[in-house]
């Protein structure tokens, strides 16, 4: 190109980097995204701050041995704007998604705590109704909530409501689901209809309008799970896909069994207002948020009668086989595209972002 | 899915490979000029599909990619002062600057937005007239219209605290400079449709004409870029240059005619500078005299930026279509989507970060002359 200036000779002894995210000192918002920044925090920060053997899984939720029986135990914050969505509150999600942390244990919860950050602020009504929501929540997914705190930051210093949710639960004798035990062969399964959750979310945050109204997928899976079980106990994988989606959750079990996932694109189901959504933003539906989904890695033998009775329950009637695990390429997620080509879904670094046209 | 469906039929896309496979019986190389096109090539894996005569070479049009690096720092700049609101698309937020991004003037205390629309930035001004709201006015003809829409509505209403940090640029002028580079090896281009959806195609025929090169308008759904494709190779076979609209249910050869009068009563065209390129003539728009109030680089200060682009980085001969991501020693190594060293890695749009995300096969991060080989395509699904 003569008139235009061209790049230097490569050099890589002497080059010099301005990438900015290298070294990030301070926390960004892909940071909480689910994607490889949150990895990062975990592995960099807290695994060295408090790490044991326990934390070291990094599954959804800790499995325990305490006094003969086997709990599993999880903890998560909420902090979802705005409060109130199409399908769901903050409520909803704060015992949906604990609830759901355990039953990917396969354990059937018992117990939640709650613990709210207030502003100050918000009316009182506000928190009511979100109080009530967790109510009909709790109730619903068969848990109790025994006990809670409160405390409430000066204005300006919050946004409005935080929750905080723990919860304890009872893993049957015979059950070990974890990521470590896929196994090149199992059947990959998904629940049900992937991205309702994120755009629904989107829909109402960023004032987008897609001409339908979608609503959050958010639902307690602890009774889809039991059914699951009551089929075969060796189901070796749970996983419920809520930030970075199905793409980073299928990473995360890739990444931590040292097997591959191959995905057939046209058999993982994506709803149309969702897939409109996602092309109107430039955004991949593997990667946005579900909070009522579960991914299960299934023995081939089982995978059928698994399936069936996915289909069977309420929260499993979209129920789909989207691929299977194998050993070639370990650690890494392929999908092969609806034309008969292929490509690697990864994990996303942080929050996806709408692309610019 | 109506509308998406039709152009994503796997019988369809394989009838027009077919008819490819038997129309190729030379190699040609063909250009996708815009970013969009590269990802949905990528995302559906369709130069796998390719006979292999045919290559596509990645072009310049990604607009993330592009953008010069004084311009980002000085968009960091205006964006970390405490009395700016500073909007953006959403992709621009994660490209780096000399020593920064957006995300790390966000996670600083910069109050920067991400936007869908330059319109919302005018919202924003309007609802908050103490502060100076500015939105960060880049890409190609696609989003010039709406940006010029914003300028123009805020005069009108009298906005006083709304300005744009203008980077846009022209394609007409980077296919000229693509042809006239002696080590251009493009024989064919697949015209961006969505800016010839702005701007038509008036000015391709003397591009293609002048070059000797066929020019096919074409969409972004897979069967849009096969249908390009096969009607490209179809014209080089024939020894054929003609500008052709494989786009009609978008693109009119006239344009659009409200969107070009308000890029003519907001903007005028200048040289721009492209990252990774360089200067091109008559390539870029900014705010015309009549504007110039609502233009952020005259409202704040942010002159006398000094800025390093990576001397490793090889981003601008993938932009011109010199080389393949791949063929970059850095490619999947020292740069990454993590730690990107230049906007080719960091947009989704961009060549390099495409071929990052959906073609690493191998058990490492990088895997040099990447296509897979055919057996792997048949055992998978």
């Amino acid at each position: 190109m003569a008139d235009l200036a061209t790049e230097a000779a490569v050099d890589p002894a002497n080059w010099t980097c301005p990438a900015p995210l290298r070294d990030q000192p301070v926390v960004v918002m892909g940071h909480g995204g689910g994607g490889a920044l949150s990895a990062e925090l975990i592995e960099q920060v807290f695994a060295p701050a408090y790490g044991n053997p326990t934390l070291a899984a990094l599954t959804d939720s800790a499995v325990l041995d305490l006094g003969g029986a086997r709990l599993a135990f999880s903890t998560d914050s909420y902090v979802v704007r705005p409060l109130f969505f199409p399908g769901g509150s903050l409520g909803d999600l704060a015992v949906n998604g604990t609830v759901n942390d355990l039953a990917m244990s396969g354990a059937r919860p018992a117990y939640l705590s709650t613990a709210f950050v207030l502003e100050e602020g918000v009316e009182i009504d506000v928190v009511s109704r979100i109080a009530h929501a967790i109510g009909a929540a709790a109730e619903a997914a068969g848990v109790t909530v025994a006990t809670g705190d409160t405390k409430v930051v000066e204005s300006g210093h919050g946004d409005g409501v935080y929750v905080t949710t723990a919860g304890v639960g009872l893993v049957p004798d015979g059950v070990d689901i974890r990521p470590q035990r896929a196994r090149p062969g199992d059947a990959v399964l998904v629940s049900g209809p992937i991205g309702l959750h994120g755009v629904a979310i989107m829909s109402v945050r960023e004032g987008l309008e897609f001409g339908v109204e979608i609503a959050s997928d958010t639902a307690p899976l602890a009774g889809l799970v039991a059914a699951m079980l009551a089929v075969t106990q060796d189901i070796h994988v749970l996983r419920d896909p809520t930030r970075g989606g199905l793409g980073a959750s299928l990473n995360e079990i890739a990444r931590a069994s040292g097997t591959g996932v191959r995905l057939r694109e046209r058999a993982i189901p994506v709803p149309d207002e969702v897939a409109n959504a996602c092309g109107f933003l430039g955004l991949d539906p593997l990667y946005v948020a579900n909070e009522g989904r579960l991914v299960a890695f299934v023995p081939p033998e089982h995978a059928e009668a698994v399936l069936a009775a996915m289909r069977a329950h309420p929260q499993g009637a979209g129920a789909a086989r989207i691929g299977e695990c194998v050993a070639e390429h370990p650690g890494m997620v392929v999908v092969a595209t609806g034309l008969g080509g292929t490509r690697v879904v990864d994990l996303p670094l942080g929050e996806q972002l709408p692309r610019i046209c | 899915m109506k509308y998406i469906d039709e152009f994503n039929d796997p019988d369809l896309a394989r009838r027009l490979l077919e008819e490819i496979h038997a129309t190729a019986t030379r190699p040609w190389a063909l250009m996708e000029v815009c970013g969009g096109q590269t990802h949905s090539i990528i995302r559906h894996g369709i130069d796998q599909l390719l006979p292999e005569q045919v290559e596509l070479i990645h072009g310049p049009g990604c607009p993330v990619c592009v953008t010069p690096l004084d311009v980002i720092d000085k968009a960091l700049e205006i964006a970390a002062r405490p009395e700016v609101i500073f909007c953006s698309f959403g992709d621009m937020l994660r490209v780096p600057g000399t020593d920064r991004d957006l995300f790390r003037v966000k996670g600083e205390g910069g109050d920067v937005r991400v936007v869908y629309s330059p319109l919302d930035a005018l919202d924003l001004a309007r609802r908050n007239p103490g502060r100076q709201v500015v939105f960060f006015a880049i890409g190609f003809e696609t989003t010039a219209p709406a940006n010029a829409m914003a300028v123009h509505q805020a005069r009108r209403l009298g906005l006083d605290n709304f300005s744009l940090l203008v980077s846009h640029v022209r394609v007409p002028p980077a296919i000229e400079a693509i042809m006239t580079a002696p080590e251009c090896r493009v024989q064919g281009f697949l015209a961006a449709g969505h800016v010839c959806s702005v701007m038509g195609t008036a000015e391709y025929p003397e591009l293609a004409e002048r070059h000797r090169v066929p020019i096919v308008v074409t969409g972004f759904e897979p069967l849009d870029i096969l249908e390009g494709i096969r009607r490209a190779v179809h014209q080089l076979e024939r020894g054929e240059h003609r500008v052709e609209n494989a786009y009609p249910r978008a693109v009119r050869e006239q344009g659009n005619p409200a969107a070009l009068s308000m890029l003519e009563e907001v903007f005028e065209v200048v040289d721009r500078n492209w990252r990774g390129i360089g200067r091109i003539p008559a390539s870029g728009w900014r705010l015309s005299d009549a504007f110039r109030a609502y233009d952020a680089e005259y409202r704040f200060d942010v002159t006398g930026i000094r800025t390093e682009e990576p001397a490793v980085c090889r981003a601008g001969e993938v932009l011109q279509g010199l080389i393949k991501p791949t063929e970059c020693e850095a490619f999947g190594t020292a740069c990454t989507p993590r730690t990107p060293l230049g906007a080719t890695m960091v947009s989704t749009e961009g060549a390099c970060a495409a071929y990052y995300l959906y073609r690493r096969m191998a058990d490492g991060p990088a895997q040099r002359g990447s296509r897979i080989p055919r057996e792997e395509l048949n055992s998978i699904g």
